[in-house]
This record gives C-alpha cells, sequence and structure tokens, in this order.
C-alpha cells in the first residue's frame, strides 16, 4: 500500500500544480492575455486532474471534473464564447475543483451540493437540456490507454493523402516520437489522425520498449507526395509506412488534443512492486504516472513551452538541503580560519600558498551562494494562493476586485516565503476590506467600480520587497486617530505627523473595522502582521494617499540562514547585532551621558534622551564601565518603536553571518538571539535586541515623536 | 535510586571514565560522540555558572558544562589539559569539561552497584551506580540530569 500512497502522494503534488496552471490560465483569459494555447492547456489541466482522480475512484472529483472539462470542450471548440460572465463560474470552478482534490487528500467532505449547483451552471453553459449534476458519470474511457477513438466522416471526397504509420520499437529507441510527426503534418494543412490501438496486448504481456500503435493520419490539403514523404523521412525505416492518394475528406477534428494523446507511446514500464499497485490503477496509467501530466501537457504545449520552457528539477528531501547548507557553513568557516593561521604564518600575499588560499576562498564564497539558491523558490507559490481568496473577499464583501500581481519570479528562501504567506494573506484581506470602496462610492468618486489590488516582489539591495497596494480611499485618517484617543492609545492633545497617524494601525488592538465582519475581528490586526514580519528580521511600512489608495511595504532578508550584522568587542568577547535594528552608531561625550536616579544612565542623541544599555555589564561579562565615553554606542531601536544606546568596547566591522541556532544543543538564553561562528573559529553570540532592552528595566524610554509606538 | 537494581543487564557494556577532581566517573561509550581538548569558549549571559559557554564544534555550536562544577564542587579553571568529552544527551549534544579521560572498561551489567544511599542530593542525582574496578571505586553518570532542567530555570 505504501507504493500506492506514494503515487497518490504525486498525484496530488502534481494536481496542486495543475490548478495552479488552470487558475493561471483561467485569469490569463479574463485579462485578454490568453490565446488558444491557453484554453488548451486549461483544459488539459482538468482532464489530467480527472484522470488521475479516476484512477483513484474519488468519484465526486471525477464526476465534477468531467462536467468543468466538458464546458471547457466547448469553449475550446469555440462553441462557447470566452466571456467575463462565462470565466468568472469557471474560476468558481476551478476553485471548486481544488476544493475537491483538497477534500480527496485530506479525506474531508466537500460542499456536494455547492458541487452540484455549479456543475449545473457549467452544464447550463454548455446549453446541454440534460442537466449535469455532481453524480453524471464520467463518459467511460474508451480504451485503457485513456484514447478516444474518432469517427471519420467517410461523405466528402477531396484531394489529400492518407499516411498510414506503424512506428517500430526502433523509432521510439532512436529517441523519434510520434507527436512532433503529427505536428509537422499538421503544418501542411488540415490534418485528422486517427489511433489504431489494436495491437496494444494485455498490461502483463506489454513490453515497456515494445511499439503497439498505428495511426491513420488524413491530409486535407493539396502538396506533393513527396513533401509528405519527406516528414517521415527521418523515421522511415523504423516504422511501416503508407502514403496514398486521399479519397474522403473527414470533418475538422481537433488536432491538438491527439497529439496529447499520441504522446504516450506506450506506458511506462512498471517494475516491482509498483506493479501490484499499477495493476490496480490501470484504467489511467499515463497520468497516475508520475511524470504524465506535464509530460502530455508538453509538446502540445510547445509553442509557449518555447518561450518559457521550465528547466528540467528533481525533488529533494529538504533535510538533505539543510544538511549541505550546514556542511557549507563549516567549509566558510574552516577557510576562514585557515586564512586566518596562513596570514599568522608570515606567507607573503604572492606565496603560493596565499595563492591557493584566494582561490579557494573564492570558490568556497560561489559554493556557499549556490547551496544558499537550492532553497531559493520563487514567490509564485504564495502569489498564487491570493487571486482565490480575492474573489472570496470580494464575494463576501460585494466589491469588485481586480488582482495584480508582478514579480512571481522573484527568488527567496523557502522558509522565508513559508512565513510570509499569513501576512500577505491578512494584508489583502485588510486592503479589500478596509482599503476598497464599495462599487457605488467608487463611481460617485469618478473611479471605475472596480478596484486594484496590487501584490508585487521585487528584490532591493540584498533583500525582498513585498508590496500591497490598494487604489482605495486611502487611510481615513481622523478617523483612526480618534479610535486611538478612544481607546486611550494616544493622548487626545498629541500631534501627530500623517506619518504616526498611520503607524497607528500596527498598535495591539487596533481596528478600524467599525463593524466586525467575517473577514476581520478574527483577533489578528496588523500587530501581528507586524510582529511576524519582524520576527523574520523585516520592517513593514505604510503610505498612505487619501483618495487614491495604500500601500504596505514589507521588506525582508533573503534567507534566515545569514544575517547582515555588526560585529562589535565587549570585555574579551565578539558580539553581532543585526544591522537591521541598528539606526546609527555614535561616539559617547562626557556632557551627552548623564544619569537618571539612583544609577540608570542616559544619553542625549539629538535633544532626546535614550537609556544607555551597558552590553557587557547586561550579559555579566564584566561590571558596569565607569568610562562609558571609552566605547561606542549603538543607537537601537526595538520594535516598538522605542529606542536605546547599547554601549559596547568597540566595533570591528559589518558582515555576514551564518546563524546557529542555540536551542538545538542547549537552551534559549534571555537576550540572545542565536549564535555564529567567526572567522577565527570561536562562536560568537547575537544580540536580540528587544530582549535586551526588556530586560534592562522593562520598556525603553520613547522619545517624544515616537511616543505613540512605545 | 535503585534504577540500575531494577535494571539488570547481562549483557556486557563499554563504558568511558574520566577523572573529574579527585573522582573518577564514567558514562555508557554508546552516548560519547568524541572526545576533544579544551578551546576557549564563548561565555553565555544568564546560565548556571557550571555552564562554561558554547564552543565552535565543526559548525555546530556546543554548550560545555563544567562536570566538576555540575557537582557543586570548585569551577574548573580550563586549562590546555583539560578534556572536552562530547556527548549525546537525548537530541543534543553536549561536552562535558573533565580533567582528563582515564579508561575504557568493559564490564557486565551486574558488575554496575546501586548507589550508596549517602544523603547528598548531588550524588542521588548525578549517580546512577557505582563500579569497583582494580580497587577504584567509579560513579556511573547519569547524563540527562547534567543539563539545567529547563522547567526549573524558567520558574
Amino acid at each position: 500500500m505504501d507504493a500506492l500512497e506514494q503515487i497518490k502522494g504525486t498525484f496530488f503534488q502534481e494536481c496542486q500544480e495543475l490548478l495552479a496552471d488552470l487558475e493561471a490560465g483561467l485569469m490569463a483569459l479574463e485579462t485578454g492575455e490568453g490565446d488558444d494555447e491557453t484554453i488548451n492547456a486549461v483544459f488539459r489541466a482538468v482532464h489530467s486532474v480527472k484522470g488521475g482522480a479516476g484512477a483513484f475512484g474519488m468519484d465526486d472529483l471525477v464526476a465534477f471534473a468531467h462536467v468543468f472539462e466538458t464546458t471547457l470542450d466547448e469553449m475550446r471548440g469555440g462553441r462557447l464564447a470566452i466571456d467575463e460572465p462565462a470565466l468568472k463560474i469557471m474560476l468558481r470552478a476551478a476553485d471548486m475543483l481544488s476544493d475537491h482534490v483538497g477534500a480527496a487528500q485530506h479525506g474531508t467532505d466537500v460542499d456536494l451540493a455547492r458541487s452540484a449547483a455549479l456543475a449545473g451552471e457549467l452544464a447550463a453553459m454548455t446549453q446541454e437540456t440534460p442537466a449535469v449534476g455532481a453524480a453524471a458519470p464520467p463518459e467511460p474511457e474508451a480504451d485503457e490507454m485513456g484514447f478516444t477513438p474518432l469517427k471519420v466522416g467517410l461523405d466528402s471526397p477531396a484531394g489529400g493523402w492518407r499516411v498510414r504509420i506503424r512506428p517500430a520499437a526502433g523509432m521510439y529507441a532512436k529517441a523519434n516520437d510520434i507527436a512532433p510527426l503529427l505536428r509537422e503534418m499538421e503544418r501542411l494543412g488540415p490534418c485528422t489522425a486517427v489511433l489504431d490501438d489494436d495491437g496494444l496486448p494485455d498490461l502483463e504481456a506489454l513490453d515497456a520498449e515494445g511499439a503497439y500503435l498505428a495511426w491513420t493520419i488524413d491530409l486535407t490539403a493539396d502538396c506533393p507526395r513527396d513533401t509528405v514523404a519527406e516528414v517521415f523521412e527521418f523515421v522511415d525505416g523504423d516504422c511501416s509506412l503508407s502514403i496514398e492518394p486521399l479519397a474522403v475528406e473527414p470533418p475538422g477534428l481537433d488536432i491538438e488534443a491527439l497529439l496529447a494523446q499520441a504522446r504516450q507511446p506506450a506506458p511506462p514500464a512498471p517494475e516491482g512492486e509498483v506493479q501490484a499497485v499499477i495493476d490496480q490503477v490501470v484504467p489511467a496509467i499515463p497520468v497516475a504516472q508520475p511524470d504524465a501530466p506535464t509530460d502530455a501537457a508538453g509538446p502540445a504545449r510547445a509553442s509557449a513551452a518555447a518561450a518559457n520552457a521550465s528547466p528540467a528539477t528533481i525533488r529533494v528531501d529538504l533535510e538533505r538541503v539543510d544538511r549541505l547548507i550546514d556542511l557549507v557553513g563549516e567549509l566558510v568557516i574552516n577557510q576562514a580560519m585557515l586564512a586566518q593561521r596562513v596570514g599568522e604564518s608570515g606567507f607573503a600575499r604572492s606565496s603560493n600558498v596565499a595563492v591557493g588560499l584566494d582561490e579557494l576562498e573564492q570558490l568556497t564564497r560561489e559554493i556557499q551562494d549556490s547551496v544558499m539558491a537550492i532553497r531559493a523558490q520563487p514567490v509564485k507559490s504564495v502569489f498564487q494562493r491570493m487571486p482565490r481568496l480575492v474573489r472570496e473577499i470580494a464575494a463576501s464583501t460585494g466589491k469588485e476586485v481586480r488582482l495584480v500581481t508582478e514579480g512571481e519570479g522573484t527568488e527567496v528562501d523557502k522558509t522565508v516565503i513559508e512565513r510570509l504567506s499569513d501576512p500577505i494573506t491578512h494584508m489583502i484581506r485588510n486592503a479589500i476590506d478596509h482599503g476598497l470602496e464599495s462599487p457605488a462610492e467608487r463611481r460617485a468618486a469618478g473611479k471605475p467600480a472596480e478596484g486594484t489590488v496590487r501584490l508585487a516582489a521585487l528584490h532591493r539591495s540584498g533583500r525582498i520587497v513585498i508590496e500591497v497596494g490598494d487604489d482605495g480611499a486611502g487611510i481615513n485618517r481622523p478617523r483612526v486617530r480618534q479610535i486611538a484617543i478612544d481607546k486611550g492609545l494616544i493622548d487626545p492633545e498629541a500631534l501627530l505627523s500623517d506619518e504616526e497617524v498611520d503607524n497607528l494601525l500596527f498598535l495591539p488592538g487596533f481596528s478600524t473595522a467599525s463593524a466586525i465582519s467575517n473577514i476581520s475581528g478574527r483577533g489578528v490586526g496588523m500587530d501581528v502582521v507586524k510582529r511576524s514580519i519582524q520576527a523574520l528580521g523585516g520592517r513593514i511600512t505604510i503610505t498612505s494617499n487619501p483618495g487614491k489608495g495604500s500601500t504596505f511595504t514589507m521588506s525582508l532578508p533573503l534567507t534566515l540562514a545569514v544575517l547582515d550584522g555588526m560585529v562589535v568587542s565587549v570585555g574579551d568577547q565578539t558580539l553581532v547585532t543585526p544591522l537591521t535594528s541598528i539606526i546609527e552608531t555614535l561616539q559617547p561625550k562626557p556632557a551627552d551621558v548623564r544619569t537618571l536616579g539612583p544609577s540608570s544612565r542616559v544619553i542625549a542623541v539629538r535633544d532626546a534622551f535614550v537609556p544607555l544599555i551597558d552590553i557587557g555589564a547586561v550579559l555579566g561579562w564584566r561590571p558596569e564601565t565607569d568610562t562609558p565615553c571609552a566605547g561606542v554606542c549603538l543607537l537601537v531601536e526595538n520594535e516598538g518603536g522605542g529606542r536605546a544606546a547599547l554601549l559596547v568596547d568597540g566595533i570591528q566591522g559589518q558582515r555576514q553571518v551564518v546563524i546557529k541556532s542555540l536551542e538545538a544543543n542547549f537552551q534559549q538564553v534571555a537576550g540572545i538571539a542565536a549564535a555564529t561562528i567567526l572567522g577565527d573559529g570561536r562562536v560568537a553570540l547575537i544580540l536580540d535586541v528587544d530582549a535586551v532592552i526588556a530586560l534592562r528595566g522593562g520598556r525603553a524610554t520613547a522619545i517624544p515623536s515616537l511616543a505613540l509606538a512605545s | 535510586m535503585t534504577d540500575v537494581a531494577t535494571t539488570p543487564s547481562e549483557s556486557s557494556r563499554e563504558l568511558v571514565s574520566f577523572r573529574a577532581g579527585d573522582q573518577e566517573f564514567c558514562v555508557d561509550i554508546m552516548a560519547v560522540r568524541e572526545i576533544r581538548g579544551w578551546t576557549p569558549s564563548t561565555t553565555l549571559p544568564q546560565t548556571p555558572s557550571y555552564v562554561c559557554g558554547v564552543i565552535n564544534l565543526r559548525g555546530a555550536v556546543l554548550p560545555i558544562v563544567d562536570f566538576n562544577c555540575r557537582l557543586g564542587r570548585e569551577p574548573a579553571v580550563p586549562s590546555d589539559r583539560h578534556v572536552i568529552i562530547v556527548t549525546h544527551i537525548g537530541a543534543r549534544l553536549v561536552g562535558l569539561l573533565v580533567d582528563a579521560v582515564s579508561d575504557i572498561l568493559t564490564v557486565t551489567g551486574d558488575v554496575i552497584q546501586p548507589t550508596p544511599d549517602v544523603a547528598c542530593d548531588t550524588v542521588r542525582n548525578f549517580v546512577r551506580g557505582i563500579l569497583a574496578v582494580d580497587g577504584r571505586m567509579i560513579s556511573l553518570v547519569a547524563l540527562d540530569r547534567i543539563l539545567p532542567d529547563l522547567e526549573a530555570e524558567a520558574a
């Protein structure tokens, strides 16, 4: 059963890809970017899902997919208009199909009434009088290979050629395939291909390397026999081929579908224990086989595929990649240690040893970059979940929304991607629920009724920037201010800049929703979003323009494995402070350092007094220094916007460090976020700025302009 | 502590014995990953005095516990003569700072005597049994008690 589960797992994985393709295709059609190939791809996606599901006996799914597929087929055949209302239903059907897949995968129930209703809508589109419900049986597969025999009309004679081709095994062995031949034929003129699968033996007798299929291709075009023969030039001798004048003209048939089907020369080789499983799933074996669906979609999509051919990929256990990253981390550290030793040994820079070491260093860096890149993935996987969310929220709020995504290909570490999903979901929800006005309000304001939500990703100075913007009304600042006053978050007299008012949205417990809708009011506020972004070492900012909309911008590190830090000395220890929390560094002057109360010290930074925290003392590495002016201050900001000056003995420089967990072998240590290993092979601790500020007296003194955020 | 009495083992096992202070101890060889010399550690804040700090073990951050100090005795002044025994404790790797590794003993389970009932919590906590070898007394260490108790530390 294990093998079956494995195949099933692969199927579901493929379903995710197919469903994404399906949705992307429908969206492309909606925005008018789609072409004939798009609708074909959409059709094939549904078809592949259906085929695989059939193999596993997922009846509800198959029934729904079948109705869906039928409607798409009508569209594909040009018998049904591809217009906006139709596509809206299609998109909902795609969501439903995804629900079905999810239900089948997790063994949950799906809303069959909704499924039936939607299936009814789909069926109504094709104007098929016999209503096709959710329980409609799928059309029986014509044969074991999933091919449907085509009827050929024999009543209208015309010029052309009938080609009969029966490939021998040798033809496939020479990497020739029937699909390109069919495609080539199609270029000569209207074609009809009929598959002859009579030669196909039972599965037991089937030789995976064998060739059993034959095709009859009718070409209705006035071209010389040689032109036709040329097509088969390369395979001549490896197949039995006959080219005869055509006496009859068959009706126009869809060569695309045939191309897709013709791709399967023979079922893939079953072997070992999989055999037993395959016996159970025989009917749709091409689809159940790991690579089949993408493959099947391949040749027919040639034009599109040629443009953006996706490179070959392998699936690797994440643990192996992580192990590799660990090892490379060690290599980098070792390399640095070696370099230091060689430097100490007094070799000249031009010596063979030093030169070799330089090369090693370059190589090491390249290996590190490449290994890090393995974990990098395009943000597409998060972005493609959003259109559905947008549709759902739009439907429940009665707003008209168009989602525009940009930079889907932008790559970022897998862990970061995973943790991006929730904040983005929340912000999109907010943008529609709070940001966009109702269609009536929008029209009154002279805007199109349909609002636009923009989701964009881009790389900027070694970080990834995610923007969620809307063209709504912008932040209603007087109201935000009033709510903050009502909730006692700010003083009624406080003078706040626009930016500061906007930032009130990030305060815990703040919500601008006047009524708790089923979307907002789930106990997740922007404060949670801000915290999860900060937990990733990122920052979030708002820009808002009254009447024109708001944009939330998140800036995040590309990976959680490395961090930009400032390396400082404290006592005889070396410490790393994350660069993101440092605002500036300054040299304290005696006049700036004051004592507050019995022993607390503060430092004046441009008229604002900020607590001075002696890091060496906080971490217990040395007693509190009496001569703060001998050291250097790092002015840092904690997550609440509170500031503090961290006193250290000296700054060694800025560098990227590989983050190592302390918890793996020990436990969490207050004030310390993680550890890293320096070039000299010693462990350096990475400071947890927020925790240090908290350790040192609960709360940082807020400076006046940031009072609201403390 | 009657752990040993209740789980007697007839099969032989190998133990690594070491010296800390003026006493001898041993741990199961299966728990030992490697033995290495002392390297300067990075001191951790907010940790008990017996946690010397962390060192770099080929890319992993390894906490070092001063074994003698863990038993409530004087902390060691680590020098090049000291040895770190890298042990598996559950899923973690922890280094024990000891004076020297002395032996590898092959014993059968019945050689391990129950810990004498002394009025000392430390002994009760850290010693799982006693071995008499060539007139020496070697204490079998309960490794799982070496790390600070997370719950207790948090309280």
